[in-house]
């Protein structure tokens, strides 16, 4: 029974990570449909920027998380004036294989920087914040994840239901013609997307960055594994990514755990085309309102 | 003098050309409606004046659109709705995800960091329909809550000049009279100027103040409403009345008559 519990503890907390880590793919996809290829590399560049600061520069971690925090959310207003600006109003083809090529230069430019070696950064996380019921434990990075990625969950669900630049992203999302009739500027908000994006994504780079180590190749791969679960929870539910991630990392461990470890990547998959075989638009997705 | 727009063409794609020296005049706090046929050009006209041909690639290659005393002819829309100019689009577009209230809270998007409040009070004034489903996603209305969600909508941004394209539209007759009784109560109330494209045009000229009717890109009359709704060709060709006031079937009116007229 403990290695039970102890597989789901371990599977729910690895499961909070893909929701976060997929919570900025499905921002970008909500204001402008765009599937983000890039996004495990944002992750990636998110991590490094954090290492550099950590460990080159010998900041204080909080410093360090914060000035990490604006670089990124600069690096996705940059990308997103250089690269995807242009692109707008061309066929989201482009935009989509444009992110591909993102991809591969963010890849480039990690690997010509750090090269394809594993960094770690130093051990920060203070002991308490582990978690013990008997035979049970949860490790301090888990907490940590659970806990940042709460907040900002939180913050982001207030932002986007409540305040008046979210409720215009949202309107950007739904009906891109009307927001542009009524004066959105629908460029600000393309622009704040991929820069909250980007920013979501440099705080689960860090998160995993402390968990795996950090080497491009890992992270960019996390990028793929953000699929299924965006796929399982909705494309563009935010509620639905950490849902979605919650049960791929449950059917990841308890497959590693019951059946084989060399399943665990597979089995995921094949529950999901069973549940999209029920609800096409993934659990918690938006139902297309026909109206005729 | 509100808007005035000399003589413009635009063109789509460099190649298709929709409006052949188009020019209007609209005063300030008046209803002014534009009729005419589809493909006549009422829309993009519309279009022309928000800023909204942009988008889809058309253009003003001639003529000017002066409006407050400024040139605004190629502007982005960001721009021209900053300067008090919404358009109503066509065929109703609401933001089908989000609330009525959300709907409506978009309308303030050329004054963010405002109070909204008072405005959603105004718009709930008009439209109490809006107030009993204001939690409801828009994708779920009738055709008529949404026409009045859009107009309430544009209501938000407090416009100086207000488009309406066709709010008749796909609309049950004693809908279409309730909400063009709300558009002139507005126009009266707020003072709010307005320019309505209507195929309707029995409703548009009892609201309207002064009238255009646009053929191929063309205007080719233009009058006081009181004086079009007695003008001959209006009343056979738009008002479906033989020029005695009887009702004549379509197969009656000669063709070449109406050429002659016309082009």
């Amino acid at each position: 029974m403990d290695f039970f519990i102890q597989l789901v503890v371990n599977g729910l907390s690895v499961g909070f990570i893909y929701g976060i880590s997929a919570m900025g793919f499905v921002m970008i996809f909500k204001s402008s449909s765009v599937l983000n290829f890039a996004h495990g590399e944002l992750l990636a560049m998110g991590a490094y920027i954090f290492l550099v600061l950590v460990t080159w520069l010998e900041l204080p971690v909080y410093a360090a998380f914060l000035l990490t925090m604006a670089a990124c959310f600069s690096l996705g207003f940059i990308v997103e004036r250089l690269f995807l600006r242009p692109l707008i109003g061309e066929p989201l083809i482009f935009v989509i294989m444009l992110t591909v090529g993102l991809a591969a230069m963010f890849k480039g430019l990690i690997l010509l920087i750090w090269g394809g070696n594993l960094h770690t950064f130093p051990d920060f996380l203070p002991s308490w914040l582990s978690l013990n019921w008997g035979s049970v434990a949860v490790q301090p990075v888990y907490t940590l994840a659970l806990v940042v990625g709460t907040i900002f969950l939180v913050l982001f669900g207030i932002f986007f239901k409540f305040s008046s630049q979210g409720i215009y992203m949202r309107s950007v999302a739904d009906n891109q013609r009307a927001a542009l009739s009524l004066g959105v500027n629908v460029k600000k908000v393309f622009a704040l997307s991929w820069a909250i994006a980007a920013l979501v994504a440099g705080m689960s780079g860090i998160i995993l960055g402390i968990i795996n180590g950090v080497n491009v190749h890992d992270l960019s791969a996390i990028g793929l594994k953000v699929f299924p679960v965006v796929i399982l929870g909705g494309l563009d539910s935010i509620g639905g990514a950490i849902v979605g991630g919650l049960i791929i990392g449950l059917l990841e461990t308890l497959t590693g755990g019951y059946i084989s470890p060399s399943l665990r990547d597979v089995v995921p998959y094949i529950v999901l085309v069973f549940i999209l075989m029920v609800k096409p638009y993934g659990l918690f997705g938006q139902v297309e309102i026909e109206r005729v | 003098m509100l808007l005035a727009v000399n003589n413009i063409s635009v063109v789509y794609s460099d190649v298709i050309q929709v409006l052949k020296g188009v020019s209007l005049s609209v005063e300030k706090g008046k209803i002014i409606s534009l009729l005419g046929s589809n493909g006549s050009g009422k829309t993009s006209t519309l279009k022309a004046i928000s800023g909204l041909l942009k988008p889809e690639n058309g253009k003003v290659t001639d003529g000017e659109i002066i409006f407050q005393g400024r040139h605004i002819e190629n502007q982005s829309p960001e721009i021209i709705t900053r300067m008090g100019i919404i358009q109503v689009l066509e065929g109703r577009q609401p933001f089908k995800y989000l609330t009525i209230e959300e709907n409506l809270r978009v309308g303030t998007a050329i004054r963010p960091n405002k109070s909204y409040k008072d405005d959603l009070e105004m718009v709930y004034n008009y439209f109490p329909a809006l107030l009993a489903r204001r939690r409801a996603r828009a994708g779920y209305c009738s055709g008529g809550e949404l026409q009045m969600l859009v107009i309430g909508r544009a209501l938000m941004a407090k416009p100086e000049l207000l488009l309406l394209d066709e709010p008749s539209l796909g609309l049950a007759p004693l809908i279409v009279r309730e909400i063009f009784g709300i558009i002139k109560k507005i126009n009266e109330e707020q003072g709010a100027t307005i320019v309505l494209v209507e195929q309707n045009a029995n409703m548009a000229l009892q609201i309207a103040h002064y009238g255009y009717v646009m053929e191929n890109g063309k205007i080719v009359m233009e009058g006081k409403a009181e004086d079009l709704v007695e003008n001959p060709d209006i009343k056979e060709f738009y008002l479906g009345m033989a020029a005695s006031g009887d009702m004549r079937a379509y197969r009656d009116v000669k063709s070449y008559r109406r050429r002659k007229r016309w082009l």
